[in-house]
């Protein structure tokens, strides 16, 4: 029942500074674009930023990214066995990789 | 001035920004504190309270006469022995005050003719659980202490904000040392008072219910700096953690209030209720303490009447779709586009890590042994004893977070100065500022291998054999990540923040395997298959301090105070 899900996701802390990388990530239906992108940290490139806390449920609401040019949580996406294209929130000054300034400015620290 | 590193000052610094730390900021600033409130993800987002489905344990008495003394003897009674009573009285006693300035700042209870409803939960004597519909109460919670935390005065706001050690001097906490994640820069902390509201350790199992961000962080700090943790041995598993099929978008503890409301029949793969071979008869009702229901799952696997997957079915076939609906309304859709109807099928469920009953030792101030060290929450040891009873979690984050902010407030008012020594944090901040060099590891890979050995050797049901295993793959884990953490100090990477956290990781998942593999006997959450039963000469607490050559336990007797009234 494994399919392949085909991934584009965009790495490096800046929009000139980077890089789009592929990764074919195998799946059973029913499984969420971030468990391809933990799967991908485990067992390929651990740097791939993301940001998540809750993992599964939806709850802590910090793994928004876009998947072909649409605002997702990464945790409620399904992968499909297609090419699918993962990119940091366009809105939002990026961190790195999928991972941007999300927080309201007043819980932002400033070093 | 370390080069480099941003410094800040605060009289109360709060790490952790769940129920606790939130309750803790919020009574600070009350006070007239200035407080910064830290969490390693965002602002009341990632922490265990968010997670939390639905049941508030509190003797409100709003529908049936309660009083917090018939509270306080359930939590004694599933805390089989262990339980520290002045914290376990506390929690029982304030809950009830907290529940109700939770409603007015507006949190919606759920009522009923205009009452707030209290559901039945498994080793209550009485309806006691508050909740919010549909499934909401842990947002709701945050949500509302997040409002709180906003209208309230003087208190600053700092996501992605790890911390890595508590800064000391003088035998006391003087504030911290932290990285921060989306710049990288190390920052170091001066504060008057510190409070470890960091929550529980299920990060350390394959299969749990909280957030990656409940890696035992604060035993961790506390241990360093010198503060004792007690209960360790006491992870408490639940029992019917969403097991398949896959399920996106839903808690794994999402079952307990469809039980709550619905009863739901636990079988085997014969299709029988099996818990009666356990000794609790359930016939359809929501009766068998966490426990219990663990143990009966896990026996059923063993002996080869596990569901598919590895676990036992849970039916609510015998309800309506009308039922379902007037029961948990939207949560039916969701459940809908998972392909689930629970009307057709029952779901698999087993044993998923959920909460730690070991914490770092408190008394009813929610002060450690050291000055200035303060905890709030699931990082407090002592007050659940062995077991916890359902829906204590919620409630001793909002007693405890309370106490935890006004205790460091009176602290603060009785110092005229920081006694912050940049000295004292230099080599932690050698260590947050430290290039590390090139290190194949590959720390998300490690941080699953921790997890499958936590989960195999030092899960629910342990032996000797087990517990040596783990530790033996404890030392080569901790060999393998090395004494410097890898890259460098560029904006959120992730392989250093999982350094970091594999540094605390692993001090913790020791400290449970030594304890686990101290305590000669079996006793709520803690089973031995090699010892089994409870003895009366393990009516004891022990306690763990780091030393020189690691962690020591040492056995206390039990914090007893006269009974309640």
């Amino acid at each position: 029942m494994t399919s392949i899900a085909r991934l584009k996701i965009w790495r490096g802390e800046s929009a000139d500074a980077g890089r789009w990388e592929h990764y074919q990530v195998p799946f059973e239906p029913g499984q969420s674009v971030l468990d391809a992108l933990r799967w991908i940290r485990t067992t390929h490139d651990p740097s791939l930023a993301v940001r998540f806390s809750c993992i599964n449920a939806n709850a802590c609401k910090e793994c928004m990214i876009e998947l072909d040019g649409t605002t997702v949580y990464a945790c409620t996406a399904r992968l499909a066995a297609r090419d699918m294209t993962l990119a940091p929130l366009s809105n939002k000054r990026l961190v790195r990789d999928l991972v941007t300034e999300i927080a309201p400015p007043a819980e932002r620290f400033v070093p | 001035m370390n080069a480099g590193a941003t410094h800040v000052e605060t009289d109360v610094l709060i790490i952790g920004s769940g129920g606790a730390g939130m309750y803790a900021a919020i009574e600070a600033a009350r006070a007239g504190c200035s407080v910064l409130l830290v969490d390693r993800s965002l602002i009341g987002r990632g922490g265990a309270t968010v997670m939390a489905q639905m049941t508030v344990a509190v003797a409100l008495g709003s529908e049936t006469p309660d009083h917090w003394s018939f509270h306080y003897n359930d939590t004694l009674e599933a805390g089989r022995g262990l339980c520290d009573e002045r914290v376990a009285r506390l929690l029982c006693e304030e809950g009830p005050a907290c529940i109700r300035e939770m409603e007015e700042w507006g949190i919606g209870w759920a009522r009923k003719d205009g009452r707030i409803t209290q559901a039945f939960a498994p080793g209550h004597d009485r309806p006691r659980c508050v909740y919010v519909d549909f499934l909401n109460t842990g947002p709701a919670v945050s949500k509302t202490l997040r409002g709180a935390v906003t209208r309230s005065k003087g208190i600053r706001k700092a996501g992605d904000l790890v911390v890595v050690d508590l800064a000391r001097s003088g035998g006391e906490v003087t504030g911290a040392v932290a990285w921060h994640m989306s710049s990288g820069a190390p920052v170091t902390i001066a504060a008057k008072a510190t409070v470890v509201a960091t929550g529980g350790l299920t990060r350390l199992y394959r299969r749990n219910s909280a957030s990656a961000n409940m890696g035992g962080d604060g035993y961790a700090l506390a241990l360093r700096a010198g503060a004792p943790l007690v209960d360790m041995e006491f992870v408490q598993f639940f029992p019917i953690g969403h097991l398949a099929p896959r399920l996106i978008g839903m808690d794994p503890i999402m079952w307990d209030p469809f039980r709550y409301k619905l009863g739901g029949r636990l079988l085997n793969s014969e299709g029988e209720e099996f818990t009666a071979r356990y000794g609790v008869s359930e016939e359809g009702r929501y009766i068998t303490t966490r426990d219990v229901a663990t143990y009966a799952i896990v026996k059923e696997v063993e002996a080869g009447r596990g569901s598919p997957h590895g676990g036992a079915y849970l039916s609510f076939e015998h309800c309506s779709e009308a039922t379902l609906r007037h029961a948990f309304g939207p949560v039916i859709d969701r459940l809908a586009k998972n392909q689930i109807d629970l009307t057709k099928m029952p779901i698999e469920v087993a044993p998923i890590a959920h909460y730690h009953m070991g914490g770092v030792v408190a008394d009813e101030r929610m002060a450690t042994e050291i000055p200035g060290l303060y905890v709030a929450g699931e990082a407090v040891g002592g007050a659940n004893g062995a077991n916890r009873l359902s829906g204590n979690a919620i409630t001793e984050a909002l007693v405890f977070g309370r106490r935890a902010g006004r205790s460091a407030a009176e602290r603060v008012r009785r110092m005229t100065a920081h006694s912050f020594d940049p000295q004292a944090a230099r080599q932690t901040l050698d260590l947050v500022a430290a290039s590390g060099e090139a290190n194949d590891v590959n720390t998300a890979a490690m941080i699953e291998r921790l997890q499958a050995t936590m989960a195999d050797d030092v899960g629910p049901f342990r032996t000797e054999a087990k517990l040596k295993r783990a530790l033996l793959a404890m030392d080569e884990m901790t060999g393998a990540l090395g004494e410097r953490p890898m890259g460098d100090n560029k904006p959120f990477d992730l392989r250093r923040l999982e350094w970091f956290d594999l540094r605390n990781m692993l001090l913790v998942a020791r400290t449970v395997t030594i304890s686990a593999l101290a305590r000669g006997e079996s006793r709520g959450a803690h089973q031995r298959e090699d010892l089994p039963g409870m003895l009366p000469q393990w009516r004891l607490n022990q306690v763990a301090r780091l030393g020189p050559d690691g962690v020591a336990l040492t056995p206390v007797p039990v914090v007893a105070q006269a009974a309640a009234q």
